[in-house]
């Protein structure tokens, strides 16, 4: 047991860019979770999306050998409800298709315009700032806020308060106690938002689930509650820290952004690309196995926890060439930075769109921009999603 | 001549078919879920299609010769 790796990897003495090597040649072992748990890791890209596109994993994380990532004993976990991304089939299904038509590529294309302006105003503003600035601060935080406040119609005025209680429940740090403060004070707020919604209604996704799902009873004000808790968190979080690291990774190649300048059609390509070498989920996602399963040669018994690392399938070697390259003219669909299966990121093609759009504007708006500190100074977060605290910049 | 299917039972709606193969594939404005556009398409969007169907999350698309 002593010589079990410990998972969540700490960081390794390499770019803290690149994800941590695995130590398992064969693609899989197994490691001790935070809680003394212990869970089969999955690395490569066809046991990955053997894993999550399986019926034999489950999502559920009151059932029994769920594997925990951050050191929450069992006992204390309760789901949420409306909380999908931890429900499996038709339950899952029941509400994630309550918003599919809502994030499907053709209507987040109608929101371009707004995101664009979004993006430029928080480029002004951070120029009126005066240099250096805190482009996490300026930018990659306020962009995907600004965007998720507007869909979901949340005042952006309150982001202070949502984003630092994101912050608390998504750091490792955190403990239990002032994870849950965090979480319920977020309830407290969205619960008051759902119930002045339903009282007024509106064009925004929340007050429009209020009227056509909750008064029908398709569902109830509390999993109109946790699900807007999810679409608020995922909808800023992950995006921000994307757009971070997205620009200090192309800070430190310059001769790629040279090859996007001259071909500014490449710019999806290169999302893609930036997608997958980042994968900022670094801690993967937890499934439990609901029947034995052969994955990549070891079988998987029932009950047994089992991560799927989406870092290692994002470089595996076998499916993308020299993987700890950055070449964003690759053309990286496979990737799976949003993870596989049916319970893959609903809100992906904001996402992309978000990103690209940002980059876009930053790279042609500030095309002296530059890293203020040293790159080796850069401090990450340590919290479930992977990111820069802070990126200093001048322009 | 190759032939696409589209299953919406077990679609999910990410939308990867839409992205890959725009001129194959759309979603449906009511619940999101995959309408194959060419149920035939021409042999030169016969390589989208079979990556459509390779990287389609719950394995709903289906490309047969």
């Amino acid at each position: 047991m002593n010589d079990m790796p410990r998972f969540p990897f700490r960081p390794q003495d390499r770019d803290p860019l690149i994800p941590p090597r695995f130590p398992f040649p064969d693609g899989i072992g197994q490691v001790e979770l935070p809680t003394g748990q212990v869970a089969w890791l999955v690395t490569r890209h066809e046991d990955v999306r053997q894993v999550l596109r399986s019926a034999d994993f489950s999502s559920n994380l009151t059932k029994p050998g769920f594997p925990a990532i951050r050191p929450i004993p069992p006992s204390e976990v309760s789901p949420l409800p409306g909380m999908f991304i931890r429900m499996d089939g038709a339950d899952h299904a029941h509400f994630r298709r309550m918003l599919t038509p809502e994030f499907m590529i053709r209507h987040v294309r109608l929101l371009e315009p707004l995101i664009r302006d979004t993006v430029v105003g928080a480029l002004d503003a951070m120029r009126a700032s005066g240099a250096p600035a805190d482009l996490i601060k300026w930018f990659a935080l306020p962009v995907p806020s600004m965007v998720i406040c507007h869909l979901l119609g949340v005042p952006y005025t309150d982001h202070g308060f949502f984003q630092e209680r994101s912050r608390t429940m998504l750091a490792w740090a955190t403990p239990i106690e002032a994870a849950r403060a965090a979480r319920d004070d977020l309830l407290g707020y969205l619960a008051k938002l759902v119930a002045a919604k339903q009282r007024e209604g509106g064009e925004d996704l929340v007050s429009r689930l209020a009227a056509e799902r909750v008064a029908t009873g398709e569902m109830t004000a509390d999993e109109l509650i946790g699900m807007s808790m999810l679409l608020l968190v995922a909808g800023h979080e992950t995006t921000s820290n994307m757009i971070g690291l997205s620009t200090l990774m192309l800070l430190q190649h310059p001769e790629e952004v040279r090859r996007l300048a001259d071909k500014p059609e490449a710019i999806e390509d290169a999302v893609e690309e930036l997608l997958r070498f980042l994968t900022i989920v670094r801690t993967g996602l937890p499934r439990v196995a609901t029947a034995d399963t052969e994955v990549g040669g070891q079988v998987i018994k029932a009950g047994e926890g089992v991560i799927a690392w989406l870092a290692g399938a994002n470089h595996d070697e076998t499916v993308f060439t020299d993987p700890d390259a950055l070449d964003l003219s690759r053309g990286s669909h496979s990737h799976v930075a949003f993870g596989f299966g049916v319970h893959q990121c609903i809100g992906q093609p904001l996402a992309r769109a978000e990103l690209r759009i940002a980059l876009e504007e930053l790279l042609t708006r500030l095309p002296n921009l530059a890293l203020a500190i040293d790159p080796a100074e850069v401090e990450f977060r340590d919290a479930v999603i992977f990111g820069a605290q802070r990126l200093p910049v001048t322009w | 001549m190759s032939r696409v299917e589209g299953d919406r039972s077990v679609c999910a709606g990410s939308g990867n078919c839409v992205r890959i193969a725009p001129d194959l594939f759309d979603q449906d404005d009511d619940e999101g879920l995959v309408v194959v556009l060419q149920p035939e398409p021409p042999p030169e969007r016969d390589r989208a299609a079979r990556q459509a169907e390779n990287n389609c999350p719950t394995g709903a698309i289906k490309v047969t010769d």
